[in-house]
């Protein structure tokens, strides 16, 4: 795999990283399989650099993150933080980790205990890594509020008494803490109204440039992850399709799944025009995929080729890397 | 102006709380004309789909439709007797949801849902059922209809389901159909096709349609004209074009300036986000007057006293806002 890896270390380094979920026979599904969530993929993070990862529900992007995080094991592959492969660490070695990676989640609804008031939520980092306690935890629990725009006086209040973007904040308070190096973002403003996802965006902007984080920005919101990434990841089912710089994948797209996701996103001035639609479109049978390229039952510029063999991640240019037959000069002659 | 299908009248929709009153629904007023794609946007909690939900007779429980008229081809729906009301609702208005697979029946197969609905508004016998079942999936451009009228809910993806639900829907030719955020549950790409779907069948069938969202980028591409509203009261209706060249509500304005344009947003740039200060204010503590103004940029010292009068900017725009009523507004100067 050819990666920019020249002159900046990488802060973290995902090689091969798959996730295969077992499917049990049961009620509905008589039959037994395998789901393959994320299925082998590779990429590097930038130290203070945001990745967009992007795809439609069910491509693996959640999967992806958390199994970077180890919140669920991967089935393999190698995730590389700071020059260490974290699936070799085991208790206090992965808890240290812990501290200098989190996550914001998507629904702030479900994601805070409705019984602990937030000066415990946000508190409870400082508690579990033993940081500090008592009045200088108190002291970093109101400075923390203060970063992510929050009123002083929320500490003695219950999420409950909060509006959803509010909410985000405090998960966002959270999750910065300990002051995490990295932080993985698996949709957080998707719950939440348009005027407010906004200034959720604007607020993890200007904490990026304050704190120097390194994001990884999941969403399947094309408008949302551009203004935020400075690179962007496509996933279609299980693998990374296409990864380039944000403007370049936004300008020229080159994976006809690229293309057809930003064509769908509609926009504003632009009418939408009546037809009928893609009588093909989606069977997503995740469980027995067939062989060769995933998107070439939708796809227009299908080939032979791509019913045969599923092609590689590999690099057009600088930083720039496809899956895809039509940009493989070998197998196109 | 196309002659109105649907006329909406001061409808007030109100939930009792304990000794409280909740207007959900504050003195609403739009129209529908024959044929046309009306578009319903705000952000969650502000009414839209109440408004839908009283349209249809349909209201939950604590709530109730106390106040104005829905005057849907001629009859006051909120003066018919229910007997009649249940003719119009299904057969003349019908509604899809959010939610398809949720909002379909899990242990009956797609063919039962629709025959269902065919058969409920009219008797005919159970072989033209099913033909007119299989039209309709056709209609809904369903890939592999006769195949899918034996499979359940479960074995159809979300927006195939959204299909089935379109089809039932259209079983009685309504004249209107509300469809309430009917793709927000649904992928990007699946969303591009549905929407065309609706556009087709407006075509085709000369369906109008109230398209609720809270998502103005769908809005700007399929429909007509736009109703903005903002806790339970309209306060911008306008045609697609001029709302999206120059909004006038300060709500609309930004709510539009906080769109993430795929066109313009970059990072970098230095270019933020514009975001609406603030949040919609919660329902037992509504601000008095305007209940856009503790949020609003352009706030008037009036504006926190009594809800704006209509203005009618153009023959086919309205807004309800003071920097738009003159006498108001030239009052206000000199304080």
């Amino acid at each position: 795999m050819k990666q920019t890896d020249n002159q900046t270390e990488a802060l973290l380094r995902v090689r091969g990283l798959k996730k295969y979920f077992q499917l049990s026979a049961g009620f509905t599904i008589k039959k037994k399989g395998i789901v393959r969530a994320v299925d082998g993929i590779s990429f590097d993070v930038m130290p203070g650099e945001t990745l967009g990862l992007v795809g439609e529900s069910g491509c693996g992007k959640t999967s992806t993150g958390r199994c970077i995080l180890r919140l669920i094991e991967p089935t393999a592959g190698s995730v590389v933080f700071r020059g260490v492969d974290i699936m070799t660490l085991k208790g206090k070695a992965l808890k240290d980790y812990r501290r200098h990676m989190q996550i914001v989640f998507q629904d702030p609804y479900s994601s805070l205990n409705p019984r602990m008031k937030v000066r415990s939520i946000i508190g409870e980092p400082f508690l579990v890594h033993k940081v500090c306690r008592g009045k200088e935890l108190l002291r970093e629990v109101y400075s923390l509020l203060e970063m992510v725009g929050l009123d002083r006086s929320s500490i003695g209040r219950y999420p409950h008494e909060f509006s959803g973007g509010q909410r985000q904040r405090i998960g966002i308070a959270r999750a910065l803490a300990l002051r995490p190096r990295f932080l993985v973002a698996d949709e957080p403003v998707s719950a939440l109204d348009v005027s407010v996802q906004a200034q959720i965006i604007n607020l993890l902007t200007t904490l990026q440039a304050k704190l120097g984080l390194t994001l990884l920005f999941i969403s399947h919101d094309l408008n949302i992850v551009r203004l935020i990434s400075d690179r962007i990841a496509v996933m279609y089912m299980g693998k990374i399709v296409e990864l380039a710089p944000s403007d370049a994948i936004y300008s020229e797209p080159k994976h006809p799944y690229t293309r057809l996701l930003l064509e769908s996103v509609p926009r504003v001035g632009e009418k939408i025009k009546p037809g009928s639609p893609d009588e093909q479109a989606v069977l997503r049978a995740f469980s027995d995929r067939p062989e060769g390229c995933a998107f070439a039952a939708r796809c227009p510029a299908v080939m032979d080729a791509c019913r045969a063999e599923e092609p590689d991640l590999q690099s057009l240019r600088e930083g720039w890397q496809v899956a895809c037959h039509l940009f493989n000069r070998k197998k196109r002659t | 102006m196309q002659e109105a299908l649907l006329k909406i009248q001061g409808l007030t929709t109100v939930f009792q709380v304990g000794d409280a009153f909740l207007k959900a629904v504050d003195g609403a007023g739009f129209s529908i004309g024959k044929g046309e794609i009306v578009g319903l946007v705000g952000e969650s909690g502000c009414g839209k789909s109440i408004t839908a939900l009283s349209i249809l007779g349909l209201v939950p429980s604590p709530g109730k439709i106390v106040g104005g008229e829905i005057v849907f081809d001629g009859q006051n729906l909120r003066q018919i007797s229910p007997r009649a009301f249940r003719k119009i609702r299904g057969r003349e208005i019908s509604m899809i949801f959010q939610e398809p697979t949720a909002s379909l029946n899990p242990v009956f197969t797609i063919e039962n849902q629709i025959v269902e609905a065919i058969r409920a508004h009219g008797k005919i016998s159970a072989r033209q059922a099913r033909e007119e079942t299989l039209g309709l999936l056709r209609l809904v451009r369903l890939p592999d209809a006769e195949k899918k009228l034996n499979q359940y809910p479960h074995q159809l993806s979300g927006g195939m389901n959204q299909r089935v639900m379109i089809a039932i829907a259209l079983a009685c030719k309504p004249q209107l159909l509300i469809a309430d955020e009917p793709t927000t549950a649904l992928d990007v790409t699946i969303q591009a096709e549905i929407l065309r779907l609706l556009l087709s069948l407006k075509a085709e069938l000369g369906l109008s349609i109230l398209l609720i969202t809270h998502d103005l980028s769908i809005i700007s591409g399929i429909a007509d004209r736009v109703i903005v509203m903002y806790t339970g009261k309209v306060v911008e209706d306008a045609d697609v074009a001029s709302l999206f060249s120059e909004p006038a509500h300060p709500y609309t304005r930004g709510l539009l300036g906080a769109i993430p344009a795929v066109q313009e947003g970059k990072k970098g740039t230095g270019k933020k986000l514009k975001a609406i200060p603030g949040s919609v204010p919660e329902w037992h503590n509504l601000p008095p007057g305007c209940p856009f103004h503790p949020r609003c940029a352009h706030a008037l010292p009036g504006c926190s006293t009594v809800f704006p009068q209509e203005k009618q900017l153009s023959p086919t725009r309205r807004v309800f806002c003071y920097l738009y009523l003159e006498e108001a507004g030239t009052r206000h100067e000199t304080d």
